[in-house]
């Protein structure tokens, strides 16, 4: 098959631009640690309370250390379930300082459902069956809205919480 | 068989009833992307209490797999018949693939409508949808497996009449693209026998999520390549011919078909990459061999613009871009075509940005990603086909695309390109800034980036507006050229080779080597982290209706 040589030059800075990239995403996704969420951990959709993280009084935020904090949600068509706080009301924000580093544990109990906090690295899948992890480190402070962004029904779009990151 | 007599009528009659099909399903799914638009903007409310999740999943069904799989079997059987030819034993199994498809249509579409099957068209397990969208979509997908082995068994009988001579390009393509969509869609039509219709009629009692979804993909993307390879047909060898030039590459186009066949089925993970209980090393390498289409893709790219270049210059159009100048601009079989073309180069960065392993977890369902595929799918595809479309319909009708009917073309061509700039990169910025997709207006918690998305989605609806109107224009287009346009012989370009153009490699139509490497990218891709996925199954997930308002 004969190539031209225009294309030969086409094609060769086009895989070697190829080749490049692929190992920068290998890179920072083996040494640097960067894979998106997989976590892989399975749980009883129909009973998430028989997981530690997942007792009802369990959910929401603790300071696990200083400067350390892990959230733990149970997600559910058309709300995340985040605890509640001293008055007994549900949480609707999670509020946080500036620099800490935050753990997310998310399951569902029902139907699948996104896990987003807009605004940041936070986006995970939660799915029936499976816990979502992911740790992150809160740069910016802010107000960021905590969306579901995979469909779960007509109540989809009034699922959300506030994730606020303060001075 | 020659480009300018046209079909028998009952053959050109089989071809026709799939293009009805394609327009009636473009106006009401047209229809249902400017609603979804406007609802979302804030300022309207859907009449007659209709829910919006009603509209999106008949916008999605209808526009995503109906229109493009009635237009590109229709297509495709109108290449094969002028390639190749069709017995009459053929077309009738021709019609019963055109029922059999549209039949499925009807009992979705239905079960949609009556508020059944709020799922999207995705229909993403534990949602549960009545038994009769499953098995409408069903009807589908054998529908169109019924298309496939006529087109295989029309190459096959060419062949045994044609000994030791090569295939006709198109009749290759075509080829290569039903054998593509027949071993992807085995991945869903498993999952809808196996898991949905039996689970949704209450015969099991639950269904594993994270097969069903990875059945899914394995057939999605695929999905995307089914519709974007007849586009490239007609970019590789009917352009070229509308230029009034040569094929640039009988081998090359063959080889990158080829490649495009490989690569576009072991890659679904890159539709889940932020999903749980998958193993980040078997996602990174499926991003690996989706990358791979960047071969095949440049390759196209290459060989498109060496035509565009070639015809000019034997035209003796001279200097840098003379040639380029001269392309025929006013020609909307050229131009409708060439503006898919242009879409597909921030739409393949796009899709770069969308299947890097790490970026993707900033969109992954964002609007960012509708906006992605209104570009690719909505535009490149979409314009191309309707550059198909403005000789194809006149010549099965033996009608004539006329200067008056052009002209309307190339304005809704111009509308369609500024309606979707607009809609398409508002949701691009959006999505950005982390607007969900498939969502309905909403105020979430309020505050500053709640407000910002709201001003994007007041965009969308100017382009879904503009968008609509160009859909209008479109049919108003096709019904004259269906059955208003004056009467004559509007021709069916296929592009020829040079005199002296090298000869074809055999080993290109090797099918055994081709398919057999496929077969193994996908059991290499897939056996494990499917082993993996059933070994570690949670306990299964119960049916859902109530979230769906059934
Ligand atoms: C008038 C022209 C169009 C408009 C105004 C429009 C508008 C929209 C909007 C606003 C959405 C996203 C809604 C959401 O995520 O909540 C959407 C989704 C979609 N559109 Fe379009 N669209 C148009 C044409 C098309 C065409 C021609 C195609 C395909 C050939 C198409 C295929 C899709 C698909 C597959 C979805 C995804 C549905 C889902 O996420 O479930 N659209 N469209
Ligand atoms: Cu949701
Ligand atoms: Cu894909």
């Amino acid at each position: 098959m004969h190539l031209h040589k225009y294309e030969k030059i086409w094609l060769t800075f086009g895989l070697g631009s190829l080749a490049l990239f692929l190992v920068i995403i290998g890179f920072a996704a083996f040494w640097k640690g960067t894979h998106p969420m997989s976590h892989i951990e399975t749980i009883d959709p129909q009973n998430v309370e028989a997981h530690e993280s997942f007792k009802p009084e369990n959910l929401g935020l603790r300071e696990v250390a200083e400067g350390k904090y892990a959230v733990n949600i149970v997600a559910s068509a058309f709300n995340y379930n985040i605890g509640t706080d001293a008055d007994g009301k549900p949480v609707k924000k999670i509020r946080v300082p500036k620099g800490s580093t935050v753990l997310f544990q998310i399951t569902t109990k029902d139907v699948v459902h996104g896990f987003q906090v807009a605004g940041t690295n936070v986006n995970m899948m939660v799915e029936p069956g499976h816990v979502s992890r992911l740790e992150t480190v809160m740069k910016n402070a802010g107000e960021f809205t905590v969306v579901c962004n995979e469909y779960c029904g007509i109540g989809h779009h009034q699922m959300f919480a506030t994730v606020e990151v303060y001075e | 068989m020659l480009k300018n007599t046209l079909f028998p009528k009952k053959e050109a009659r089989l071809y026709m009833a799939f293009m009805h099909v394609t327009f009636a399903s473009l106006l009401i799914g047209g229809l249902m992307g400017l609603l979804q638009t406007l609802s979302r903007s804030g300022q309207f409310k859907l009449p007659f209490g209709i829910n919006y999740y009603t509209i999106l999943t008949v916008h999605g069904v209808i526009l995503g797999l109906v229109l493009t799989t009635f237009f590109i079997v229709g297509f495709q059987f109108a290449l094969m018949g002028k390639t190749v030819g069709i017995s009459d034993k053929q077309r009738k199994w021709g019609w019963i693939a055109f029922w059999t498809m549209l039949i499925g249509t009807i009992i979705a579409a239905t079960t949609i409508l009556v508020g059944q099957a709020n799922v999207l068209y995705t229909f993403y397990a534990p949602l549960r949808a009545h038994a009769a969208f499953y098995i409408g979509l069903a009807l589908v997908i054998v529908g169109s497996w019924i298309a496939v082995f006529v087109n295989f068994r029309q190459l096959y009988v060419w062949k045994k009449a044609n000994p030791g001579q090569k295939s006709p390009l198109l009749a290759f393509m075509v080829t290569i693209n039903m054998a593509m969509w027949f071993i992807a869609s085995l991945g869903v039509a498993t999952s809808v026998l196996v898991q949905f219709i039996p689970w949704s009629l209450g015969y099991a009692a639950t269904i594993n999520v994270l097969l069903s979804r990875t059945l899914f993909w394995y057939f999605g993307h695929p999905l995307v390549y089914f519709w974007l390879l007849p586009a490239y047909m007609a970019w590789y060898a009917i352009i070229p011919k509308i230029i009034g030039g040569k094929l640039f590459s009988d081998s090359l186009a063959r080889m990158s078909f080829i490649l495009l066949l490989m690569f576009s089925i072991p890659v679904g993970f890159h539709h889940q990459l932020t999903e749980p209980g998958i193993d980040p090393t078997w996602k990174f390498i499926q991003v690996v061999l989706t990358f791979m289409v960047v071969i095949p893709t440049l390759m196209t790219a290459f060989s498109i613009f060496a035509t565009f270049e070639i015809t000019g210059r034997r035209k003796g159009h001279k200097g840098l871009f003379g040639w380029f100048k001269r392309l025929p601009w006013k020609d909307v079989r050229f131009l409708a075509p060439f503006i898919g073309m242009v879409a597909f180069i921030p739409g393949g960065a796009g899709g770069i940005v969308n299947a890097s392993h790490q970026m993707n977890t900033l969109i992954h369902n964002t609007i960012w990603v509708t906006g992605h595929f209104h570009l690719t799918v909505a535009t490149t595809v979409i314009l191309t086909f309707f550059g198909i479309a403005y000789w194809l319909v006149p010549h099965l009708t033996g009608r004539r695309l006329t200067p008056k009917l052009n002209k309307l073309g190339i304005i809704q061509t111009i509308i369609w390109t500024v309606g979707m700039t607009i809609m398409s990169t508002s949701m691009h910025i959006q999505g950005l800034l982390g607007g969900p997709r498939r969502s309905d207006f909403s105020n979430y918690a309020g505050g500053e980036q709640v407000s910002t998305w709201i001003s994007y989605q007041v965009a969308q609806a100017v382009g879904g507006t503009i968008l609509f109107i160009g859909i209008i224009l479109m049919i108003y287009i096709f019904i004259q050229l269906a059955f208003f346009a004056p009467r004559g012989i509007q021709e069916f370009p296929i592009a020829e080779e040079e005199v002296d153009a090298d000869p074809t490699p055999k080993i290109l139509e090797n099918w055994y080597l081709w398919i057999g490497i496929t077969v193994a990218l996908i059991l290499f891709a897939y056996t494990i982290p499917v082993i993996d996925i059933i070994k570690h199954s949670p306990p299964g997930s119960l049916p859902f209706d109530w979230p769906i308002g059934r």
